[in-house]
């Protein structure tokens, strides 16, 4: 038995799902799209000739390699091609898992505030691995690299990437600014976010919300920071007025250190911060900004 | 265009996960429930393309007799119908509840069918999928923006990737793709009068098999309180010159 590893590329969320199926799996393959990502610690790169992304395409692909497991990436790509193969090989699929040993997975729900305990009942079983679960180990041993032009039928091709469109906003993303200082219902208004961002400037970050204040129309989602928005992993994160529900930390799960600023010092939020001050949003940031002014000069 | 949407009913968790005594669920005796939010966001979407193009929107659940309350708060959104797969309110594992999906949808016919992306809770991102290659109909995921353009469905992701493809087909979307509306207190009235039609769908063994839950453990931290009120400024900014952002 082997196991066959999709691989988008030789990034950190790739090279995490090597990782899981080689503690899975003593032979491991890996299958790509395009080129072969320099990689280590396999047996063979399968590169598949496609050249744009269609999900049901790059899963025939991976099918015609008839694998008994199959491995990848919890990102959006990785859930979707694996549903699509686990359909294809009538395969079991389970998403998000943090460990596996034979038919025994554990894998994350709520955006990892819970853990399931499950068994795979299948012949062919596919995991993807839940971001930032595993630790990247380092490998050795130059893996040979085979080409091959999968065989897909009518119907794989219908659905493919058909346009770019450019949706950045030329600043720094949520995603990946060092510091974040979100607002919360303890914000009270719209308004109130202004002294959030003012802060949030002063430390070369961005400001972030919870979801409570997207629902309100506060703030555009793309501001929102959880289960359902975005996924951050700053050095620091600074929640003003959230009480922290799971929606919530599952979002802020990679924070380095979290400033926590609450009127509520029972809040759920505090058994998640390094760091806590007591009282009212409105009236604590500004001061903690004029004070940083001020030593700033 | 006649649209289904599929839902699920999950619980509100607030700060804490706190289990059933077998460790099989979520202790939901003190907790509200909700529909899972890309799945409300799939409604809210299907509602505005009737509102535009005329239609109708069906919305279906699998789930307990009590998932009828989240049917209602669908058709306050504005959704015309609804339809429940009634269980004893065990877990169905995504196999099982495609296929019942399926069923449903094959009997419907609609022209579009709009899932989440993946369900709050159980995150197992193929349902749709699942219901797609059933149907045999074209599947687009993790959609921000929809919208119709000489006959072809143009659904784009946040990346922004685009993608077109034919109706009939099934979507997912996310959160984000619109915001939606709080329903008004005579769309609450008239929810209660439009139709709620049951259906008991045929259980069948999970192929993943859920065996326990585990609450995973907590940072363990124990908070510095660095003061409270304005005069916890100057700590604060110690703080961050420690940390290197000041």
């Amino acid at each position: 038995m082997s196991t066959l590893v999709l691989l988008e590329g030789a990034d950190d969320l790739s090279l995490q799902a090597l990782t899981f199926a080689r503690r899975y799996d003593a032979e491991v393959d890996v299958v790509a799209f395009g080129e072969a990502p320099a990689v280590t610690g396999v047996r063979t790169i399968h590169v598949a000739e496609l050249d744009e992304y269609a999900p049901q395409a790059w899963a025939r692909a991976i099918a015609s390699l008839n694998p008994a497991t199959v491995v990848a990436a919890g990102t959006d790509r990785g859930n979707e091609v694996l549903a699509h193969a686990a359909v294809m090989l009538d395969g079991v699929f389970a998403a998000n898992v943090v460990e596996a040993n034979g038919d025994e997975v554990t894998r994350q729900r709520w955006g990892g505030s819970l853990l399931e305990q499950a068994r795979l009942h299948g012949d062919v079983k596919l995991m993807t691995v839940a971001p930032h679960a595993v630790a990247i180990e380092p490998t050795d041993g130059e893996p040979s690299v085979e080409r091959f032009a999968p065989q897909l039928h009518d119907a794989d091709l219908v659905v493919r990437v058909s346009e770019r469109v450019d949706t950045s906003t030329g600043g720094l993303s949520l995603a990946e600014a060092p510091v974040v200082v979100s607002g919360g219902r303890g914000v009270g208004s719209a308004e109130g976010f202004g002294a959030l961002e003012e802060l949030a400037g002063l430390l070369g970050g961005v400001v972030g919300c919870s979801r409570a204040v997207t629902s309100a129309g506060w703030r555009p989602h793309t501001d929102q920071v959880g289960q359902t928005g975005t996924k951050i992993s700053p050095d620091l994160y600074i929640p003003c007025g959230i009480s922290g529900a799971t929606q919530h930390m599952a979002g802020c799960k990679g924070a380095k250190k979290l400033l926590a600023i609450n009127s509520d010092p029972e809040a759920p939020i505090m058994a998640s911060a390094d760091y806590a001050v007591i009282g009212d949003v409105a009236e604590i940031v500004p001061a903690i900004t004029a004070e940083l002014r001020r030593v700033k000069g | 265009m006649d649209v289904l949407v599929c839902v699920k009913r999950v619980p509100l968790t607030g700060g804490k996960m706190v289990l059933t005594a077998d460790e099989r669920a979520i202790e939901t005796r003190h907790l509200g429930f909700t529909v899972s939010p890309h799945e409300e966001c799939g409604v809210e979407e299907a509602v505005r393309i009737v509102e535009a193009q005329g239609g109708s929107v069906t919305v279906v659940t699998l789930g307990p007799p009590e998932a009828e309350e989240q049917l209602r708060e669908m058709l306050a959104l504005g959704a015309d119908r609804a339809i429940l797969l009634e269980t004893d309110g065990s877990e169905w594992d995504a196999e099982a509840t495609a296929a019942a999906l399926t069923e449903v949808v094959e009997g419907e016919a609609p022209d579009l069918v709009i899932f989440g992306n993946e369900s709050a809770d159980s995150g197992g991102y193929q349902v749709g999928i699942r219901v797609a290659h059933a149907l045999g109909r074209p599947v687009v995921t993790g959609l921000k923006a929809l919208a119709f353009e000489d006959g072809m469905l143009r659904g784009q992701q946040e990346t922004g990737d685009v993608y077109r493809v034919p109706l009939p087909a099934v979507v997912s979307v996310k959160e984000g793709i619109n915001l939606p509306r709080y329903p008004s207190v005579p769309a609450k009235l008239r929810a209660r009068k439009k139709p709620v039609e049951r259906r008991t769908p045929a259980p069948r063994a999970p192929r993943l098999e859920m065996v326990r839950l585990v609450v995973p453990e907590g940072r363990g931290k124990q908070a510095e309180v660095l003061g409270e009120g304005p005069s916890a400024a100057p700590a604060v900014v110690e703080v961050f010159k420690s940390l290197g952002v000041a």
